[in-house]
């Protein structure tokens, strides 16, 4: 079985404004969908409704042409989530924050010691995250998507706050994830250029 | 890559991690666990000197009063359950997580009683030597208050959850949460009066064990939605 991602008639309004209307899409193993717009037209409501944080007006979304409403527990076992905030304790450790989110999901085949090295954060290890950068922390909540083995990356402004080395790193395992027929959300105001198949949903 | 795949952990792992990560910031700001146990201490020593030392007066005030600060130095340390989560972006993860969030909120909920209502119940009987209680009151007071932190924290978490989403939702949480805990109050309260008075009091500590009871079985369910709908 392939995963695959789709929504129809997705429509949200957020106090008096419609956000979008009848938006749809689908998306297939590879392929990454990247949400464009301004700030403030829309891209983290629309992630967040695909990631079931918040509900639609109308519409649903499909994992495996399945509604997500009828199997919330699987959709979320396969998708990881990498938002503006980080998501992290700024009082733990890195090794703390990530053993606490590795926890929580099977156990992946992972070499950790690899995925410290790539992102360039195996020296920070015992540091309590408040004391590092911005960018650093940043890198540190990229290790997420690594250290989760997932079909659907789910990304809101994944380059924020990171140096010009950090967003090829992005784009480099955004687009290695998708040539191993992962699939990958993006809401991004910035140019992205990863080589792989592009759909885009511009919002006004 | 989705057949095949390793399953789940199961959900004592999930309650284990977030009740242990939970601890661990505890103790890495050790603080918020001594905030509310100085709030009680300092209540419950300052209650006697202000109306004097006759000790069939504080006997007749001691569980009320010390139940009183309990109730409020819970209250006190609840606001911050998942305010920290919300704001750092966590509270989405564990929202995301594949996870059923009701034990995760349990977790959550475990760890703050670990913190805040553990702690009071140890140092009850201390406080309790002030007005003058004896022996078999003292361990009717520890038993009810151990009972009684339980359904407070439980009913605080539900508080909590639904105030999250507010700029000082404090004030708001206490008028949520004090209509469920006044029923644990005037158990706890009452049932270490009958005790200092001599009398039957074994269906207070019952009726509280299933307000316990209840509220472990009821409040996380109530908790996980009200997380869902204060993060829309």
């Amino acid at each position: 079985m392939t995963a695959k991602l789709s929504a129809k008639g997705l429509t949200l309004i957020r106090g008096e404004r419609c956000l979008f209307e009848d938006l749809e899409f689908a998306l297939s193993p590879g392929e990454l969908l990247l949400l464009e717009g301004g700030n403030g037209s829309g891209k983290t409501s629309l992630l967040r409704a695909i990631g079931g944080l918040l509900s639609p007006e109308s519409g649903e979304v499909l994992w495996n042409g399945v509604p997500v409403q009828q199997q919330r527990q699987e959709f979320r076992g396969a998708l990881v989530w990498l938002a503006h905030k980080t998501g992290l304790k700024g009082d733990l450790t890195l090794l703390e924050n990530l053993n606490f989110e590795t926890s929580l999901r099977p156990q992946a085949d992972v070499d950790t010691v690899s995925v410290y090295e790539r992102l360039g954060i195996s020296r920070l290890k015992s540091l309590p995250l408040r004391s590092l950068s911005a960018g650093q922390q940043r890198r540190v909540a990229l290790a997420r998507l690594l250290l989760a083995d997932v079909p659907l990356w789910m990304m809101d402004e994944p380059f924020t706050n990171l140096d010009r080395d950090g967003r090829k790193l992005v784009m480099e395992l955004t687009a290695e994830h998708l040539e191993n027929g992962g699939l990958c959300v993006m809401a991004a105001h910035q140019d992205v250029d990863i080589a792989a198949p592009v759909k885009r949903i511009v919002l006004q | 890559m989705i057949s095949d795949k390793p399953s789940q952990p199961g959900i004592f792992r999930g309650l284990y991690a977030t009740t242990r990560r939970d601890l661990l910031l505890a103790w890495k700001r050790p603080g918020d666990i001594l905030n509310p146990l100085f709030f009680f201490a300092m209540v419950c020593t300052l209650f006697p000197l202000a109306v004097g030392p006759s000790p069939e007066q504080l006997i007749f005030f001691g569980p009320g009063v010390l139940w009183v600060a309990a109730l409020l130095a819970t209250l006190l340390s609840l606001n911050t359950l998942f305010l920290s989560d919300h704001e750092d972006g966590s509270l989405e993860q564990l929202l995301l997580s594949a996870q059923p969030l009701p034990v995760l909120a349990l977790g959550k909920t475990l760890a703050h009683w670990l913190i805040s209502g553990l702690p009071l119940v140890i140092i009850s009987p201390l406080l309790a030597m002030t007005y003058h209680l004896s022996a078999t009151v003292v361990e009717v007071l520890m038993l009810t208050l151990f009972l009684g932190t339980i359904c407070l924290s439980l009913l605080g978490s539900i508080g909590a959850a639904l105030t999250v989403g507010l700029h000082r939702g404090t004030a708001l949480l206490s008028l949520l949460i004090l209509p469920l805990a006044m029923p644990v109050l005037l158990l706890g309260a009452n049932t270490v009066s009958l005790a200092a008075d001599n009398d039957p009091y074994a269906t207070g500590i019952w009726a509280l064990g299933a307000y316990a009871v209840a509220a472990l079985s009821l409040a996380p369910y109530a908790t996980a939605a009200a997380l869902r709908i204060s993060n829309e």
